[in-house]
């Protein structure tokens, strides 16, 4: 697959194509054109390095909503020994802007539940550009409660615009769909990791994201409302998304600084959508490591933790 | 109440107070454009004697009017803003703060009251519409947690009449954190058997829709009252057809199966504490305790 670049990209975009171009060459000529090509691609490599050494957090969300990123679907097949993808909220439909199953990460038994995106036209609209109705947060709800019935701990990833703003989503209740699902993960008594791997687009995110650690991939995104939303809200202007992304300190690692993100995970050079296996071994490992440190504690007590954590969110002052 | 205020004409001491309904004698309903007085009007808690519109109503004095007179106290009034992200659009939130402060006089977006009403001890809370559009953020969410912490403590039934277009983007993450924080406090709450009445009032929409205002274990409206997760306006854009008729309106969401009922805001008191007194196992009010009499607070 040929990586598609980003318009702050074209650079490096320009030496690929450079590069791809003498590899065709090559067949026919001196051997000097290997060391060129070996030239060509370090300096592709330093200057990947460079640009994304200093992205803006505007140009982050766009490499967070990358096409070509890992969903779950990617991860729950390069992460896990086994998946079976259970379906349905046995009430209305099967949403497939959700997905989630019975799955193994190494040798441990989770219940993994994640946001999904289509990679083609057909694909997307099937899946409703990743945004859930009421249906897919209360299937959601669902397999969790599966999960605490047996034990298991629960693996959320989080990759959404946001929740369906139609008609029917409205009809069926989607404020309520989301709520149960915040109001019920915080006190359920198995361990609960949730991993922002693309886009944690507000209510719609944070429905599948109550947890006992958040982590986030490097170029991951998480805030209230999208840029654009913010920015035609606040600025009177959608045009004004960079600015809004900049305001809205959304990035992983500004999260992480304002103490709101348990652990960031680096992504390859340039990006999750360039290397889904090293992303992948990233990704297990760090879950793994959680749920590890996760399963030694009493579910009554690993409950009251997740508590104690939910309620510490907010910055306010206090006068006596 | 210091002397001073009690020797002091009424009609000084309304003009004190904030309203979010114009000034004026007279008033002239949204609605069905009936001139109306205003004392009247204030009477009928700001509800159009003529075609029962309800108008909005800040969070003091919807709950001034709710609670038995003179047996609130206030919960948390002293948690106020910060700005942790140094946010700025075309304006810094930290001005943006300041002047809704100043136009409402109020700290934040959300007020919460210990009280009783009809006699019954309880928690109400409301929503300011007119701060930043009674959006939630860290104050509110903390707030809100107190609220519940002390209904756990005391074992008091909590209330909440909601009225805002849903989290404050000025706070960004830490508003979304405040659905989660929100939305646990009240799972702790129905763990200790507590009950929790929402009151949807127009507008509820956002991310306190899809948090707290809808995990009642009663939800109510008020009639007429805008409720949604999504604004009308995205919908529309999203969908680029004509809403149906009375879409997210609270009749609407009664008939999609939503809300337990639509109360009308002069019914509130009395509907609410029966159904408490059913709920907490507690003899009917005694006909004494009925509609506002003045407490000896």
């Amino acid at each position: 697959m040929a990586v598609a670049f980003l318009d702050f990209e074209q650079p490096i975009a320009e030496l690929e194509a450079k590069i791809e171009e003498l590899k065709h060459v090559s067949s026919d000529s001196e051997v000097n054109i290997q060391d060129e090509i070996g030239r060509l691609q370090a300096k592709s490599r330093q200057l990947t390095t460079s640009i994304f050494a200093n992205l803006t957090p505007w140009q982050i969300t766009q490499l967070a909503r990358h096409p070509q990123r890992p969903y779950t679907l990617d991860y729950a097949n390069l992460i896990c020994s086994e998946f079976h993808e259970l379906h349905g909220d046995r009430m209305f439909a099967d949403d497939l802007a959700i997905v989630g199953g019975l799955a193994r990460i190494g040798d441990r038994p989770i219940m993994l539940i994640g946001h999904q995106k289509g990679r083609d036209t057909k694909e997307r609209v099937r899946r409703n550009y990743g945004m859930p109705k009421p249906e897919g947060y209360r299937k959601a709800l669902r397999l969790m409660r599966l999960a605490e019935r047996f034990g298991l701990p629960l693996v959320t990833f989080i990759d959404t615009q946001g929740a369906y703003p139609g008609v029917g989503a409205e009809e069926r209740g989607q404020s309520e769909a989301i709520a149960r699902n915040l109001f019920e993960m915080s006190v359920l008594r198995v361990p609960i990791v949730s991993v922002v791997t693309g886009e944690g687009g507000s209510g719609g995110a944070i429905a599948i994201g109550v947890c006992d650690r958040l982590l986030m991939l490097q170029y991951s995104v998480y805030s209230v409302i999208s840029p654009e939303g913010c920015a035609s809200i606040l600025w009177k202007s959608a045009d004004k998304k960079e600015a809004a992304a900049e305001a809205m300190g959304l990035t992983a690692q500004r999260l992480s600084q304002l103490g709101l993100v348990d652990e960031v995970i680096e992504e390859p050079l340039g990006g999750a959508h360039r290397d889904h296996v090293a992303m992948s071994e990233r990704l297990k490992s760090a879950i793994i490591r959680h749920l590890s440190a996760l399963e030694k504690i009493p579910p009554d007590e690993l409950r009251a933790r997740r508590q104690e954590k939910i309620a510490a969110f907010g910055v306010f002052s206090e006068s006596g | 109440m210091s002397w001073f205020e009690k020797i002091m004409p009424s009609r000084i001491k309304t003009e004190r107070r904030t309203r979010s309904v114009p000034e004026g004698l007279w008033i002239k309903c949204p609605a069905c454009d009936a001139v109306l007085y205003r004392a009247e009007l204030e009477r009928n808690l700001y509800v159009c004697p003529k075609c029962s519109h309800h108008m909005r109503i800040g969070a003091r004095e919807r709950l001034e009017s709710f609670l038995d007179k003179g047996t609130g106290v206030e919960i948390g009034a002293n948690i106020t803003p910060e700005d942790p992200l140094k946010f700025r659009d075309s304006k810094r939130y930290k001005d943006r703060l300041a002047q809704a402060q100043k136009a409402t006089g109020e700290k934040d977006a959300l007020v919460v009251l210990a009280g009783k009403v009809n006699g019954l001890d309880l928690v109400a809370c409301a929503f300011e519409f007119r701060f930043l559009g009674g959006s939630m953020g860290s104050v509110v969410g903390e707030r809100f947690k107190r609220a519940v912490d002390y209904c756990i403590e005391h074992r008091q039934p909590l209330i909440c009449f909601s009225a805002t277009g849903g989290a404050r983007m000025q706070e960004a993450l830490f508003s979304l954190m405040q659905m989660a924080k929100t939305s646990a406090a009240l799972a702790r709450l129905a763990q200790a058997h507590v009950p929790f009445i929402s009151v949807m009032t127009d507008p509820t929409t956002g991310g306190v829709s899809a948090s707290l205002a809808m995990l009642g274990d009663l939800n109510i409206a008020e009639p007429r009252a805008l409720i949604g997760f999504a604004g009308p306006r995205v919908i529309q854009q999203t969908v680029r057809e004509t809403l149906p008729e009375g879409f997210q309106r609270s009749e609407f969401l009664l008939e999609h199966g939503a809300l337990d009922m639509i109360v009308d805001r002069r019914e509130m008191r009395d509907r609410l504490t029966a159904m408490l007194r059913i709920l907490m196992k507690l003899p009917p009010a005694p006909p004494a305790a009925a509609p506002s009499k003045p407490s000896a607070a």
